[in-house]
């Protein structure tokens, strides 16, 4: 295969032929089918919800600085639920898989494009017709449940738009859907000359194994939500008690998507790290065929364990203890993976650029969160634990210094890819470090607050419990700098950052074998792979240096 | 698109000897192109099947906690009716199949006549659950309306006369979750044939005009899968709804 430098081909006016470039105007994007463009759309969109989620969070973070609450209750039960529902399902959701599984997936396998390009375009409007309602419904005085709409709280003594933002959230479920259709049938039937499966890179791997639980349980999630609907409009349904309806029925439905959601919202940035770590670290990843394996794994226990969420329910006790331990289970695939990057990490030739920076940050986070999901696994330990602030920093260990740290971690490793532009190391580097120290001051005390005590979704607590979380606000505060920073470093970029070689990293992939940005096409010849994934022998310095186009 | 991605299809086509008009621009060969939408169908079925499972799920769960309930309420519907939209959706699928047959074979017109009766098959179906649906206004057991009311309105029911004296509001409760699921498991099933239906009056007037050919017929063959799955649903409901704890 040519170096991507030699085949770089240039339009009427002398500029290099980009999938930017061809086309302009808003016709070219809203109506554009190339995935790449679809991915841009998927990330203003995607970003422009973590902005609104993250003012939601600041929100809730301002209220918790006196004891007695800054918002009426009300007003916080309303706060907490719109950050939720934002940041699950329109940012956790579609991040990755939406905006860089989009744009890489059909790239690491040399095809042209996703399978149904019309279709992905259509899940891009979806995405926003739901995001709509959504956005309505809170403007028309918000949810009061909390993200899970449990019943009854949702149901019979419902008081705010639960209708809406569950339209929403049915209508943005089809949206995911669908990525997670084109993406399995891409995989399946795209795959360029040679592409084994056992050559595909982590991430694509990470993108396939996400997409399956994606299909299999947000159906779940669209028809949990349509009896709660039905259930509003008709005053009658089964999770009514009164007519002798189960409220519970309605939790185990919910968390039958929602917490295979959760690894719909992990596994893909875990799929990102394991590039980071490869392409930072210039190793194969150590045990490939286990952490490709453990991505599926994780997608299949992960559909065992919802009843974790059900330990104080009426749920059986002895379910309970089946749903313990597979809870304890489904931690030894992602044990699995961590081990691999760390042990990827020996005797590699480690660069400590952001990207880096990001994937060592999610190792880290992702453990803690990790371990202590074995605390609340527990069913004893759960008891106490169930429902403090204990769960939330959980949660948000693995969420936000998972998550968001991959979503991070893979933006800055491909954004010279995505844009054609580098962005500014030591911006990048400082800010990181600042998310770090904010996310970890934000979120470790509420750990103290949870073992404490502390409820969570209560807009009032003693006052003892004020110094801890004067620190959680201060931390949320400096996180909050830290992604303002990122995010304005980002958009410099666009105009004024370096120009990116075809390969600035040195990395291997198919997707740093064409140029920066790429072409429409993807590629100008479709490849041959004739290496395994992570081969650095194939790297051409040519398009590292970017050298043989002067 | 512009003009430079056209001249990159057509160097490409050169190797294998011309692309097939239909055969759109990322994909290699018509094959690839039949494979990915067929297994995307394929795919798409699992979808639905996970959407129907979580109806099929709650319909487990209160059958087997009020299963008396449930026997009665089951009394209550026609099952002439029932069978009778049985056969029907039976011989849809039938019609459906020949349609894709004759699709393959590249036959236009008996493809749009097999369309149309699938699509008249679909119509004499959903003819029959409006006079089902209607039947429970009047017999005051749609569970959504007020005058809601068990044992039915002036309405004798099928076997169980032990428990049709049991006007105990515990009981009727209990019939209610029965007639919930009833309307939405049914309500569901309806509006994916009424999808369908409208997909396969476009599919019939594309026929009519002579879109598809031997070569190019997968729209038809993954319609085709799409009906025999609403069928299969339906295969599902009808003992489930119509035959608890009814015996010969």
């Amino acid at each position: 295969m040519k170096s991507a430098i030699s085949q770089q081909r240039f339009n009427r006016d002398g500029e290099p032929q980009t999938y930017l470039n061809n086309g302009h105007g808003l016709r070219s994007w809203f109506l554009t089918k190339d995935h790449k463009r679809i991915a841009m759309l998927y990330l203003v969109s995607v970003a422009f919800f973590f902005a609104v989620g993250g003012i939601y969070a600041l929100l809730i973070r301002i209220n918790l600085l006196a004891p007695n609450g800054l918002f009426e209750s009300d007003t916080y039960n309303r706060i907490f639920t719109t950050h939720g529902i934002i940041m699950v399902f329109f940012f956790l959701v579609p991040a990755v898989p939406a905006v860089l599984g989009n744009f890489l997936l059909p790239i690491m396998i040399g095809a042209k494009d996703l399978a149904f390009p019309k279709i992905n375009l259509l899940s891009w409007y979806l995405y926003i017709f739901g995001a709509a309602f959504t956005v309505i419904a809170v403007i028309a005085g918000g949810v009061d449940t909390g993200w899970t709409f449990y019943t009854p709280y949702s149901s019979t003594y419902s008081n705010s738009n639960v209708l809406l933002a569950g339209v929403g959230i049915f209508i943005v479920g089809f949206s995911s859907i669908l990525t997670g259709l084109n993406f399995i049938v891409t995989v399946h039937t795209m795959r360029a000359p040679g592409l084994t499966w056992f050559r595909l890179p982590l991430f694509v791997w990470a993108n396939y194994a996400t997409s399956l639980v994606i299909m299999l349980s947000t159906p779940v999630l669209a028809i949990t939500v349509s009896l709660l609907a039905i259930e509003r409009v008709a005053h009658v349904g089964i999770f009514d008690p009164a007519i002798g309806g189960d409220p519970v029925l309605f939790q185990h439905m919910f968390w039958f998507y929602s917490h295979p959601a959760v690894y719909i919202m992990v596994l893909p940035a875990m799929g990102v790290i394991s590039e980071l770590i490869a392409n930072m670290s210039k190793k194969n990843v150590f045990g490939y065929k286990l952490v490709a394996m453990s991505s599926l794994a994780i997608g299949v226990f992960g559909f065992l364990v919802w009843g974790h969420h059900l330990f104080v329910s009426t749920q059986s006790v002895y379910l309970g203890i089946i749903f313990s331990f597979l809870s304890f289970a489904v931690a030894i695939p992602s044990a699995i993976k961590v081990f691999n990057w760390t042990a990827t990490l020996f005797k590699g030739s480690i660069s400590y650029d952001a990207p880096m920076l990001y994937g060592l940050g999610f190792i880290g986070l992702f453990l803690i969160g990790g371990m202590t999901g074995l605390f609340v696994a527990a069913v004893g330990l759960d008891v106490h634990l169930t429902d403090t602030y204990f769960v939330i920093a959980h949660f948000h260990y693995v969420m936000v210094g998972g998550s968001l740290m991959g979503f991070l971690g893979g933006m800055h490793l491909w954004w010279p890819k995505m844009t054609g532009r580098m962005y500014p190391e030591a911006w990048a580097r400082a800010a990181m470090v600042i998310q770090f120290v904010g996310f970890n001051l934000t979120f470790f005390p509420q750990f103290i607050l949870g073992y404490l005590g502390m409820p969570r979704r209560y807009a009032t607590y003693p006052p003892e419990f004020q110094v801890l979380h004067i620190f959680s606000t201060a931390g949320a505060t400096i996180l909050a700098i830290g992604m303002a920073i990122t995010i304005c470093y980002l958009i410099w970029s666009l105009k004024k950052g370096q120009r990116a070689t075809p390969n600035p990293w040195g990395a291997a992939g198919l997707e740093w074998m064409t140029t920066s940005p790429p072409p429409t096409e993807n590629f100008y010849e479709t490849p041959v792979v004739t290496w395994e994934a992570y081969d650095f022998t194939v790297v051409r310095p040519e398009d590292v240096t970017g050298m043989a186009a002067e | 698109m512009s003009n430079k991605v056209k001249s990159d299809e057509h160097s490409s086509a050169h190797g294998h000897g011309g692309r097939h008009p239909r055969l759109v621009h990322h994909f290699d060969s018509m094959e690839q192109q039949n494979e990915a939408g067929n297994f995307g169908m394929w795919w798409f079925l699992l979808t639905e099947i996970m959407f129907f499972g979580g109806m099929f799920t709650a319909y487990t769960v209160y059958r087997h906690m009020y299963f008396d309930a449930f026997a009665a309420a089951s009394g209550a519907l026609d099952i002439r009716w029932g069978a009778f939209n049985t056969v029907v959706l039976i011989t849809s699928s039938l019609t459906m199949a020949l349609g894709v047959y004759h699709a393959q074979m590249g036959n236009n017109k008996k493809l749009t006549m097999f369309l149309l009766l699938t699509v008249l098959l679909g119509g004499v179906f959903l003819g029959v659950k409006y006079i089902e649906y209607s039947a429970k206004f009047t017999e005051h057991i749609f569970p959504a309306a007020s005058n809601f009311q068990w044992p039915p309105y002036e309405k004798p029911v099928a076997g169980h006369a032990e428990t049709q004296q049991l006007a105990d509001p515990v009981f009727t409760g209990h019939v209610k979750i029965y007639f919930f699921l009833y309307f939405v498991l049914t309500g569901f099933h309806a509006t994916h044939m009424i999808i369908g239906m409208g997909i396969l009056l476009v599919l019939a007037w594309q026929s009519w005009k002579g879109k598809f050919s031997k070569e190019y017929h997968s729209y038809i063959e993954l319609f085709g899968l799409y009906w025999h799955f609403v069928d299969i649903v339906w295969i599902f409901l009808f003992p489930l709804l119509y035959l608890v704890d009814r015996h010969l």
